[in-house]
């Protein structure tokens, strides 16, 4: 492992690939039906798996009968906690946070449930349907012991305890602290504050979550293909649950569709196929139905933040403080724990801003409802939802622009590196400059004029700003989630020239959509000299390299493509080497390019595959010494990470009669280093934004107070279809970071910025109305609701 | 009981027998007749993943059942066009990064062609209209719009 270093002149390689918008190397398959997704494997006579999944939100399981079941037809086995308690150790998602109770992870419930969706009965036939019809059959009697539908009256004193071992509801509890946040709010020219809440979301990606435990009876060993973006993680979470030891537990993420966080987790689901796949000596495959996914698939915000900001007369924010209460689940995940989402809502909160004095704290609490977990952005859209909605009142407060009051408060390009408040460290990344490249690209002063002219007619329209940093490449030196206590911060690549001359880069990355293939073999080509059209990339698969998490935390371009800057070196080394024997020249006068390895300045040339026959089949032209195998494996750590940043501009116009928000204009100005394939990274920001639209408008999981969850189908849920999502216009600021290639990781900011922006917008359209924006999303039932009590209220007045 | 079906499905006959009056024709065409990459993404109509032509209309396989098909004539993702040789709108789905995870992507596909045989689509907001019916969750539906104008303007460049 080697730590950050700026590439020296002699390691620069001409770029060619790096920078194009080059046509994605996953695509001819996707686009004809030749994907291959989880639930397109077609092992030898498989089984298949159906779970019978509480209805009870929290109850005793006093009695299960699946005697009918056992007899029905087609059915091999079923499986209750009781059949299976000897065959797997629980997955354990361990912190080392103080004040935090790890709750154990069982593939089925055992003694009790916790909310309505937790598997209880594993029901395995020899076809899906016959193993549906056969849950029918199951009786299990329930002692219910009372819903905790809502983290508030799970932190009532009489509240029934969900995990009596804990002692408490409250799963996880921090607080950040810097300066004298009370004796700086007391000194404000202008205080603002608000309670606000961003509702219960599913990341709902578009492909259900899949397993399919592929059974090799030669070896008792077992292939796991798994629609989940960390399949390393999976791997040995599932190998040590189940005692099998690495080579006999292969996990590979296939073609995935989706993610967004939501199969970035260890699933009980996965531990029970493979536990099912080694008791029945079988092939067993499972994917859910929409209903199972959004019923049990992680989850994400469900945040409620009391907080207040204080500005001086300048307009400069002084101080920041926070109490925030996560609404977490039943359970904590693994490996992240249930801190992840509401500590970094506490972490990220002070933002891009140089904000003096905070105290920012947090409760987890456990509620009858699957558990949160990772979701695009994880945290920061609420951090940011409420840092941009408090600028925004202290910007009114004090009679500034709304643009102007950002731009005294970011962290300036002179200030870099920049630790703020809550003690995250923000690298040299274009703040400022994303400011005023969407305030110029979203023609910001006409759009005020614009909005001064629609006021006059009475029309509800309304600007709305936010900016954001995010850390993305973590390294070692920061957990991706707090306290936890395996390495997220490396990635290794393992790149070959085998003895046809062909090239073959190994990852442990897992792409879910984002076009790795393609990006990774762009950075291959350019600095191993090759054709990006030789090099063939493979990633999501435990056996291919040694040790690896997967892609998560918007890092693996950071280390995935640190990782493919450093071996590409390293093999292009071995190829000078050879070549210059071959060549009859000193391997410095050698340049390596389009496979091939060229005397400079001459047309002397020798291909790799040239190359390749010299070190593996020809055993005259080269010395036994200079053999070396065309390979080469480097394990990159970026140590502290990056800083990408934005800010995203958003116009809206409310209809007074339906409470329908139209987005009118949508603007982003990002800053995420040097761009390896813009195409793809305007893609990644469309898809996030329409994701943070969705947070903005339309998602929200309901869970009535019986802890039963009221949208569980697409009809119910609803997320944004064509004709809700606008034209954007994503502008680059593109500043290169530390880390080698000068990469920064950006799949997730398009979620970060949107929600707050449109926030800010509607508030804007609805100040003439006197109304605020504090809960997302901006329904058009909410809305209406705000409108009448304003109007209630003016008539109350007058 | 079960039931005998026999459908055409991309120019290729196919007679099953031992067929569930209950199977989705979604189910059929991936399990059955091993063309996955008809996807199944809610099975109740909604997110029109599964999508296919059915006697060329754009159909929900997962809102009908194999036994409705039988004599039908279908067209899966699989017919329209070879890794090697992409179709118009193939192609144009790659030129425009029209996809991400590649989920979504045959559905979106085959409404597509259903809209550029069907209709004029005139504007941008006629193509939405014609998509809202397809759920994509990674690309904010932008270069979907963006490939099918583009295939819709070959289409009269073509006819012209």
């Amino acid at each position: 492992m080697s730590s950050d270093r700026r590439a020296s002149p002699s390691d620069v390689v001409r770029p060619r690939n790096v920078g194009a918008p080059i046509k994605r190397t996953e695509d001819p398959r996707l686009l004809t039906g030749n994907g291959e997704y989880t639930a397109d494997r077609k092992p030898d006579r498989p089984l298949h798996l159906a779970f019978l999944r509480s209805g009870q939100p929290h109850a005793r399981i006093v009695r299960i009968d699946a005697a009918a079941a056992r007899q029905a037809p087609g059915v091999v086995a079923v499986f209750t906690a009781e059949d299976i308690a000897d065959d797997f150790k629980p997955v354990v998602p361990f912190s080392r946070m103080p004040n935090y109770y790890a709750t154990p992870i069982l593939p089925l419930a055992s003694g009790k449930v916790r909310y309505v969706g937790e598997a209880v009965v594993a029901v395995i036939a020899t076809s899906r349907y016959l193993a549906e019809d056969a849950l029918d059959l199951i009786d299990v009697d329930y002692e219910p012991l009372g819903a905790l539908a809502r983290a508030e009256l799970a932190l009532a004193d009489n509240a029934p305890l969900l995990h009596e071992a804990a002692g408490t509801n409250v799963l996880i509890a921090r607080e950040f602290r810097k300066g004298d946040v009370t004796a700086d709010l007391a000194a404000a020219t202008v205080r603002v504050a608000g309670r606000f809440e961003m509702t219960r979301k599913a990341p709902l990606a578009m492909e259900p979550r899949s397993y399919a435990a592929e059974y090799d009876k030669r070896r008792d060993a077992i292939t796991l293909y798994t629609s989940s973006n960390i399949p390393g993680i999976v791997r040995d979470a599932v190998s040590e649950s189940l005692g099998l030891s690495g080579h006999c537990m292969r996990v590979v993420a296939p073609d995935v569709g989706g993610s967004f966080g939501s199969k970035g987790s260890l699933y009980p689901e996965e531990l029970l196929i493979c536990i099912a796949a080694r008791k029945l000596r079988r092939s067993v495959k499972w994917t859910a139905d929409r209903l199972e996914d959004v019923s049990s698939s992680s989850q994400a915000f469900a945040e409620i933040v009391d907080a207040e900001m204080g500005f001086d007369a300048n307009g400069i924010a002084t101080s920041l403080q926070a109490d925030v209460i996560g609404d977490v689940g039943a359970y904590s995940i693994y490996p992240w724990t249930c801190g992840l989402e509401p500590v970094q809502v506490v972490s990220f909160l002070p933002g891009p801003y140089k904000i003096g004095s905070y105290r920012g704290a947090v409760r987890g609490v456990a509620t009858c409802k699957p558990p949160t977990g990772p979701y695009r952005g994880v945290g920061r859209p609420i951090s940011t939802f409420v840092a941009e909605r408090l600028m925004d009142l202290g910007a009114a407060a004090l009679g500034i622009d709304p643009l102007e009051i950002r731009r005294r408060n970011l962290v300036r390009a002179e200030e870099f590196p920049y630790r703020i408040a809550s003690g995250i460290i923000w690298d040299k990344a274009g703040f400022i400059e994303c400011l005023d490249a969407a305030a110029e690209a979203a023609g910001y002063d006409r759009l005020r004029k614009e909005q001064a002219e629609a006021r006059k007619q009475g029309r509800l329209f309304g600007i709305g700003i936010a900016s954001y940093a995010e850390l993305t490449g973590i390294g070692s030196r920061i957990a991706v989630a707090p306290g936890m206590p395996i390495n997220t911060g490396s990635e290794t690549a393992k790149i070959t020239i085998d003895s046809t001359g062909a090239i073959t880069a190994a990852f442990g990355v897992a792409s879910h959509g984002q076009g790795l293939e393609t990006t990774l073999a762009q950075i291959v080509a350019d600095d191993l000299g090759a054709r990006f059209e030789d090099v063939r990339v493979i990633q999501g698969d435990s056996d291919e390299v040694p040790m690896s998490t997967g892609t998560y935390a918007s890092r693996s371009a950071v280390l995935g493509g640190g990782a493919a800057k450093h071996a590409s070196k390293i093999l292009r080394e071995k190829i000078k080497r050879v070549a210059s024997h071959l060549l009859e020249a000193n391997a410095d006068d050698i340049e390596v390019t389009e496979g091939k390895a060229v005397v400079l300045g001459t047309d002397r040339a020798v291909s790799f595959k040239q190359i390749a026959k010299a070190v593996y089949s020809d055993m005259k032209t080269l010395p036994v010494e200079a053999r070396e195998e065309l390979s080469a494996t480097y394990t990159y750590d970026p140590v502290n990470g990056t800083t990408a940043a934005a800010t995203h501009i958003a116009a809206v116009e409310i209809d007074p009669a339906t409470c329908f928000v139209r987005i009118l204009k949508f603007v982003v100005a990002e800053d995420c280093g040097r761009i390896i394939n813009p195409m793809i990274v305007d893609g990644q920001v469309h898809g996030g934004v329409a994701q943070g639209i969705g947070a903005a408008l339309f998602e929200e999981l309901i869970y009535d107070e019986d802890g039963q969850l009221l949208t569980a189908s697409l009809v119910d849920y609803m997320i944004p279809s064509a004709p809700e999502v606008p034209v954007m216009d994503v502008v680059h600021v593109e500043s290169e970071s530390a880390v080698a290639g000068g990469f920064r990781g950006m799949g997730e900011g398009g979620t970060i910025g949107a929600p707050a922006a449109i926030a800010n917008a509607i508030a804007d359209a609805l100040s003439p109305l006197g109304i605020g924006v504090s809960i997302l999303p901006m329904t058009p039932e909410r809305i209406f609701r705000l409108m009448e009590q304003a109007q209630i209220k003016r008539k109350a007045d007058e | 009981m079960t039931m005998h079906v026999s459908v055409t499905v991309n120019g290729e006959t196919y007679d099953v027998s031992d067929v569930e009056p209950r199977m989705l024709l979604s189910d059929f065409l991936r399990d059955r007749l091993g063309l996955t990459g008809t996807h199944v993404g809610c099975e109740h109509g909604v997110c029109g993943a599964c999508t296919v032509l059915v006697n060329g209309d754009s159909v929900r396989a997962c809102l009908m059942l194999a036994v409705q098909a039988n004599g039908a004539e279908i067209v899966t993702v699989e017919g329209l066009g070879s890794p090697d040789e992409l179709n118009v709108l193939q192609a144009e789905f790659r030129e425009h990064h029209g996809l991400q995870c590649g989920f979504c992507t045959p559905g979106m596909l085959m409404t597509g062609e259903d809209l550029l045989r069907k209709y004029p689509l005139a504007t941008d907001d006629d193509i939405r209209e014609g998509l809202s019916g397809n759920l994509c969750r990674c690309t904010g539906y932008q270069n979907i719009v963006a490939a099918i104008r583009s295939a819709a303007a070959k289409r009269t460049e073509k006819a012209s």
